[in-house]
């Protein structure tokens, strides 16, 4: 009966795209989740990401589904990839040890609440119902035009805004990576600085044997 | 007819719970970070079937920063992960606890 009035409803491509989209986004979720090995939870999140990208597509987001496959199944998951095979922690992950037994158990109940919650939420309080603020999703042109519109007038602040976040991104990221001013360079330097000392004390007897013999501790 | 929004909204939410989940389980700190991801890509996918069912563009532009501010916070997180793991030789969770008293 439901199936009938789905099948008469909504139409036949829709449903499955959306079915098997969604099938794959949970799918993908859930080995994020339960993959041992990083690499593989990496590769689960772009059949998830994908999947998303596809149900973007068909709610007429275009220029947004092109954009997430770009930037987060080519460049942000490349990004976790790199890291991981970095560190060299792509093995399985130790749980023998387990110093929270009950926080596993404690976590499933938390993300049902969760989900509950979001339903109650979902129920009392539902959008408003008032329409097109900014700009009509399809006034007739493309969704990439109408969302240029929207990004270069009304939300032309933000975007140079964004600009500034991503450049203070990369100065970020450049101090956090850079190696010059760690503890270990200063102790490296102290000890050339002390072996010259020891260096200058065995090639001139001048200096007393007191010296020497500081250096070498 | 296409597919109601509230199916779009149930997905969206279902994926950003199983986030939260992976998030409180797991003990590696990037598949901590790939959650979040997953919950940021659930929020993503909320905005834009408001923006469809409210025929609205704004959605679509919020989802737009949010894809930058996620590019952003990567980039930085995975610098700090790097930057611990050179002092610890490690990524767990439960063993980065330099500030306990």
């Amino acid at each position: 009966m439901i199936g009938h009035l789905l099948l008469t409803t909504i139409a036949l491509p829709d449903l499955f795209t959306f079915i098997f989209a969604g099938l794959a986004a949970l799918v993908g979720a859930g080995g994020v989740i339960l993959a041992r090995n990083p690499v593989h939870s990496a590769l689960m999140l772009v059949m998830t990401l994908f999947s998303v990208a596809v149900l973007f597509v068909e709610q007429d987001a275009q220029f947004l589904a092109a954009v997430q496959v770009i930037v987060y199944a080519g460049a942000i998951v490349v990004l976790f990839l790199f890291v991981i095979m970095l560190l060299g922690v792509d093995r399985r992950e130790v749980t023998q040890r387990d110093p929270l037994p009950a926080q596993r158990p404690l976590a499933v109940v938390a993300a049902i609440l969760v989900l509950l919650e979001i339903g109650l939420l979902a129920r009392s309080h539902w959008s408003t119902g008032q329409r097109a603020v900014v700009g009509p999703t399809n006034g007739g042109q493309s969704n990439i035009v109408e969302l240029a519109r929207a990004v270069f007038t009304t939300y032309l602040l933000p975007f140079e805004a964004t600009s500034a976040l991503l450049v203070i991104a990369v100065l970020g990221a450049v101090v956090l990576a850079r190696r010059a001013a760690t503890p270990t360079d200063t102790v490296s330097k102290l000890n050339t600085e002390s072996s010259n000392i020891l260096v200058e004390a065995v090639a001139d007897p001048a200096i007393s044997s007191d010296d020497g013999q500081r250096s070498h501790q | 007819m296409t597919i109601p929004g509230s199916w779009y909204l149930t997905l969206a939410a279902v994926i950003f719970t199983m986030g939260a989940l992976g998030l409180l389980v797991r003990r590696n700190v990037l598949v901590m970070f790939m959650c979040i991801e997953l919950m940021l890509n659930a929020v993503n996918l909320t905005l834009v079937t408001f923006s469809r069912m409210l025929g609205d563009i704004g959605g679509q532009v919020l989802v737009f920063f949010v894809l930058v501010v996620a590019a952003a916070e990567v980039v930085v997180g995975l610098g700090i992960i790097v930057s611990i793991f050179r002092r610890k030789a490690n990524v767990t969770a439960d063993d980065l606890h330099l500030l306990k008293g």
